[in-house]
């Protein structure tokens, strides 16, 4: 079984799964924990679209 | 006269050494395992999924395993290739299932291979996170 993803796909799954294991491993409460997960996984999301626009921009 | 009440030794030096390396092991070994060990079973599941989880993306996006290539002549593909071997013996007993299990995938081109080996040395990358933060619970540097 061959599975085909995206891009998009492939580095949300990746964002989502880094951003777990920094969430749990990074802080001492699990409020502080859930706030960290979040906080990560919005930054990949933020740095995937810059990314993103920043090459589509540089290609013309 | 000597004092003959010597106070009693305190705990074995050897206890909590086996401890520290049981917990670091299991947490190599099996992804999360080691918080499992260390009566953290929530987080340890969590480590555990997320860990599993990636490699077995990594491994149906058909990701190419690294090897051991030492080479003196360019110091970028040796970095790049003992570091993923390294990364991908850090993902513990999923890895050597999968080789076990004659899991080879030559590295070709496509995005989506691409992916699939960030994903396999991902994994492991991240079970050395998980690796480090049982270290930090058993020594009691963190609750």
């Amino acid at each position: 079984m061959n599975l085909s993803l995206s891009h998009f796909e492939a580095a949300i799954l990746f964002a989502l799964l880094t951003s777990l294991v920094f969430g749990v491993v990074t802080k001492k409460t699990d409020q502080e924990r859930i706030k960290y997960g979040l906080q990560t996984f919005g930054y990949f999301v933020l740095a995937l679209f810059g990314i993103a626009w920043a090459m589509k921009l540089g290609h013309g | 006269m000597a004092n003959t009440a010597v106070s009693a030794p305190t705990a074995a030096p050897s206890a909590p050494f086996q401890k520290v390396v049981t917990a670091v092991a299991l947490a190599w070994l099996l992804p999360g395992a080691g918080h499992f060990f260390l009566k953290r079973p929530i987080r340890g599941a969590i480590l555990s999924a997320s860990v599993v989880v990636m490699f077995a993306f990594g491994l149906l996006m058909r990701g190419a395993m690294f090897e051991w290539l030492w080479t003196s002549a360019d110091m970028l593909t040796t970095l790049i290739y003992c570091g993923g071997y390294i990364a991908n013996n850090a993902a513990g007993v999923p890895y050597y299932l999968a080789t076990w299990m004659g899991y080879v995938q030559p590295d070709v081109a496509g995005h989506v291979h691409d992916y699939g080996t960030k994903f396999l040395a991902g994994a492991g990358l991240l079970n050395v996170l998980a690796m480090v933060d049982a270290y930090e619970i058993v020594t009691g540097e963190k609750d």
